[in-house]
């Protein structure tokens, strides 16, 4: 694929304050992490930890994690709105670490949108290049360009009184884009709109941003949202980066325990059992590991295994699981329920098993069915002592 | 049946629970509502009636709802310039059952002024100043608690008079944060928002005709910056100074007060042969004049209005030749001879019209004038008799303030919602492909379709 070289225009602050306007040709627009750390003052272990992130030119990276994992803050390090530690941020060439926000050539999205009532769509559009003093018929082809990309060219002269909150969105998108930054940085864009507006506004950027080639750093906290949206998903967790590669890599092999359990919807069944000559226990059933897998957690008695709800297999052997819910969900059922066996106490704490069972009729709550695991199917093995995946 | 809407509160307001929860907003009958003027919006927002209280109600997802109701409740207990937050109404729903979005309830700021109906008025060039200085004010009031506001416009400010200035209210802490400290960056960034936004807000005023055309927006929103700085710079910054010129942390700390802060924490530093001495402020509070009229009198003012009082309760001492008398004793004096009698003699009817510090600023001012022109010392009480008749009278009323936002030539589309514009705007919106598209997408289900997945990237 050939990179798209855009002629685009940049700003900085001129001695009298105004923004002047500098042509110049963008060059690569990848943006690194390297060793980032940010220690907030007081607290005792960084928000992020020497995060080491290459993202490519042109690509869309989400990081995701739960609360407090340090995506936020990574994203905030990149454009520039927290103090880098220790290690280093560059865009393209540049070693953005020291330079201010406004010097960095990126576009925050949403961050406000308000409409103007007495301005045009168009004017609700480029009003911020009318400020950097960009020329008006500059101005007027990258609003149309934008307005194109957005599908909103017939209501460039409109007033925005009556727009749609998707629309709305979109005229905030096109704000952003006119400006024509090297990087578009997104901080949990969505998370103020509600769930049916939120699903069809992020198929609109993820479809814009891969017709845009803008590189793009996207931080959100659903990894639903994560996986739909990504070229590529950095998972974080307690200021450290997990894993860092494509939504079906992350989903077919999990570096990790936590990984593992937090990419998938509904999530990946996590037991730990004790290991024997064949396998790992999981009541009285053995779920099959291959002896080369069991080889390299030598001298661990216990490992945890890791089964996709739509990985197991309904049979007359396999792990014996007490159903307590059933929910199907067109061609599907979801079954919930906990291993067999266990005392009501014991059930409350006892980790949910997950199945998605598929073109038959689904067990009936309250049964006691077998779910055969590994035998064919994709199992996930990881160590116990470090939580790192351990089978292929 | 219907569930019942449950209501966050810290204060409960029974009041509130007979309300038409369980309709939309943009559907509550008109008696319900007050057509006031204030900023744009992105969210439903409405002025309701409640008893003889008016309050905002804004319609906005739950999360952000109840994150905005603890923020503006955190700038209270700071005492922070701030619309109080009364409540959050959750678990709302249509009479079908169908889930409406929660609606956070702030109280309405009594004498409050929105800057579209400042503007309506035609602004003075120096007005915008005024404005301007009191927004700059109140960013760098917030950035010194930590608060990242990320969303500073005029739309997000409420003005009150404050003597000759202004004060601002923060009205919008949906997108705000609470940081112990905020970095450089941060403070920029917030600098760099409210630039852009209020160059939107003016070019904005522009369109609609009501920018007073000598007034720039461009050259309006350059002055945010470089006065933010020098604001930003006296109240925080690092001074050094001969260690001859020790009158040097006194002067710094009397320009902090006339700035109107008092300084809680200053930092000095000597260098080991004591040559050089090295002062940087790092508490300082806003209200310095405020605090100090609060303490004297009881009377809970704005800044300036309360420099004006002090001003003149100085003035009152010194008149009756009462230097060496305890300064509380004389302030009681001053607040039953000379405030109140003057508060007293405006009729109820006027009394809307400004709040009661306002209207002793006015009457000083008056009586300044009348002096000169009359060649003499106006008295206090007639000077007030002369300022309720040839000025008061006159002025329209602010305590709530309900006049139409427009010069009268446009109407608004929505006496209840000014962001959408004027009624003679246009009609029809076009086709747009993409809302049928995204109409077309199935419910979201919250489950990861991973079949999907591997189809559109394997």
């Amino acid at each position: 694929m050939t990179l798209p070289r855009v002629l685009a225009a940049c700003f900085h602050y001129g001695s009298s304050g105004t923004y002047l306007p500098v042509e110049r040709i963008v060059g690569m627009a990848t943006v690194s992490f390297k060793d980032a750390t940010r220690v907030y003052p007081g607290a005792d272990h960084p928000a992020v930890d020497k995060l080491n992130l290459e993202i490519g030119d042109g690509e869309f990276m989400v990081l995701v994690g739960p609360s407090g994992c340090g995506k936020s803050t990574s994203l905030r390090m990149l454009a520039g709105l927290e103090e880098v530690n220790a290690g280093a941020i560059w865009i393209g060439d540049r070693n953005v670490t020291e330079l201010p926000p406004k010097d960095r050539d990126i576009a925050m999205v949403f961050q406000n949108y308000a409409l103007y009532p007495h301005m045009t769509v168009g004017d609700n559009m480029g009003f911020a290049l009318k400020m950097a003093g960009v020329p008006k018929a500059e101005r007027d082809a990258r609003v149309m360009e934008a307005a194109h990309l957005l599908g909103l060219e017939s209501f460039l002269s409109r007033k925005p009184k009556a727009l749609s909150g998707g629309q709305r969105q979109r005229v905030a998108m096109g704000r952003a884009i006119v400006r024509q930054p090297q990087v578009f940085l997104m901080d949990e864009p969505l998370s103020n709109l509600d769930a049916k507006l939120r699903v069809s506004t992020r198929t609109q950027i993820a479809a814009l941003q891969t017709r845009l080639g803008v590189t793009t750093v996207y931080v959100t906290h659903d990894q639903v949202e994560a996986m739909t949206m990504g070229d590529r998903v950095a998972v974080m967790k307690d200021g450290l980066l997990q894993q860092c590669d494509s939504p079906l890599t992350l989903y077919d092999k999990p570096n990790n325990i936590f990984v593992a359990g937090f990419i998938g919807s509904p999530a990946m069944n996590l037991i730990s059992g004790k290991v024997n000559e064949s396998g790992v226990e999981v009541g009285d059933y053995t779920v099959p590991v291959p002896r080369e897998t069991l080889a390299k957690a030598s001298g661990e008695d216990t490992l945890t295994i890791g089964i996709r709800p739509e990985d197991f297999e309904l049979g007359d052997h396999g792990i014996a699981v007490e159903v307590a819910v059933v929910e199907e969900l067109g061609a599907d059922a979801f079954t919930y329920g906990t291993l067999a066996g266990l005392s009501d106490d014991e059930k409350l704490s006892a980790p949910q098993i997950v199945a998605r069972l598929t073109g038959r009729t689904p067990p009936q709550r309250g049964t006691t069915v077998r779910f055969i695991a590994g035998e064919g199917h994709t199992l996930h093995v990881f160590s116990n002592k470090t939580g790192e995946r351990i089978s292929n | 049946m219907i569930g019942m809407p449950r209501i966050l509160s810290a204060k409960p307001d029974s009041r509130l629970i007979p309300l038409p929860w369980e309709l939309p907003l943009t559907d509550w009958p008109t008696d319900h509502l007050v057509a006031l003027p204030r900023g744009i919006s992105r969210h439903v927002v409405r002025f309701i009636k409640v008893g003889n209280d008016v309050y905002a109600a804004k319609e906005v997802i739950q999360s952000a709802a109840v994150h905005e109701y603890r923020m503006l409740q955190e700038l209270t207990r700071e005492d922070t310039p701030a619309v109080e937050p009364l409540a959050v109404i959750t678990d709302r729903r249509d009479v079908n059952g169908e889930p409406l979005m929660p609606v956070l309830v702030t109280r309405h700021l009594d004498f409050s002024l929105p800057y579209r109906s400042l503007f309506s008025q035609g602004v003075r060039p120096d007005t915008v100043n005024r404005l301007l200085d009191a927004m700059v004010v109140l960013l760098a009031r917030l950035h010194l608690i930590g608060f990242l506001w990320l969303d500073v416009s005029l739309s997000n400010i409420l003005f009150r008079r404050d003597a000759g200035e202004f004060a601002a209210y923060l009205v919008d802490a949906e997108t705000a944060e609470l940081h112990p400290s905020l970095s450089d960056g941060q403070r920029e960034h917030d600098l760099q928002i409210a630039t852009t936004n209020l160059f939107g807000e003016f070019s904005d005023l522009e369109a609609g005709q009501l920018l007073d055309e000598s007034l720039d927006p461009l050259a309006l929103v350059e002055t945010i910056t470089t006065r933010y700085r020098e604001l930003w710079a006296e109240l925080t910054g690092v001074e050094e100074f001969p260690g001859t010129e020790l009158d040097r942390i006194e002067s710094r700390v009397r320009r902090l007060n006339a700035l109107g802060f008092d300084v809680a924490e200053l930092d000095i530093t000597t260098s080991q042969d004591g040559s050089f001495v090295t002062i940087q402020p790092k508490v300082v509070d806003a209200g310095h004049h405020t605090r100090r009229l609060l303490r004297l009198t009881g009377l809970d003012v704005e800044e300036n209005q309360a420099r004006r009082l002090l001003n003149d309760l100085d003035t009152f001492r010194f008149r009756t030749d009462q230097q060496s008398v305890d300064e509380a004793l004389v302030a009681h004096q001053w607040l039953t001879q000379c405030f109140e009698p003057v508060v007293l003699a405006v009729p109820a009817h006027l009394r809307g019209k400004r709040d009661a510090a306002q209207i002793f600023h006015e009457v000083l001012d008056y009586r300044w004038y009348a002096s000169q022109r009359e060649q003499r010392d106006v008295p206090l009480l007639d000077a007030a008799w002369g300022y309720i008749r040839d000025v008061l009278e006159g002025l329209p009323d602010e305590a709530m303030d309900s006049r139409p936002l427009a010069d009268g030539t446009r109407q608004l589309a929505n006496p209840f919602d000014p962001s959408q514009g004027f009624v003679d705007d246009e009609g029809e919106m076009p086709e747009d492909p993409w809302e049928t598209a995204a109409e077309e997408e199935p419910e979201p289900t919250g489950v990861l379709d991973i079949a999907a997945l591997r189809r559109g990237k394997g």
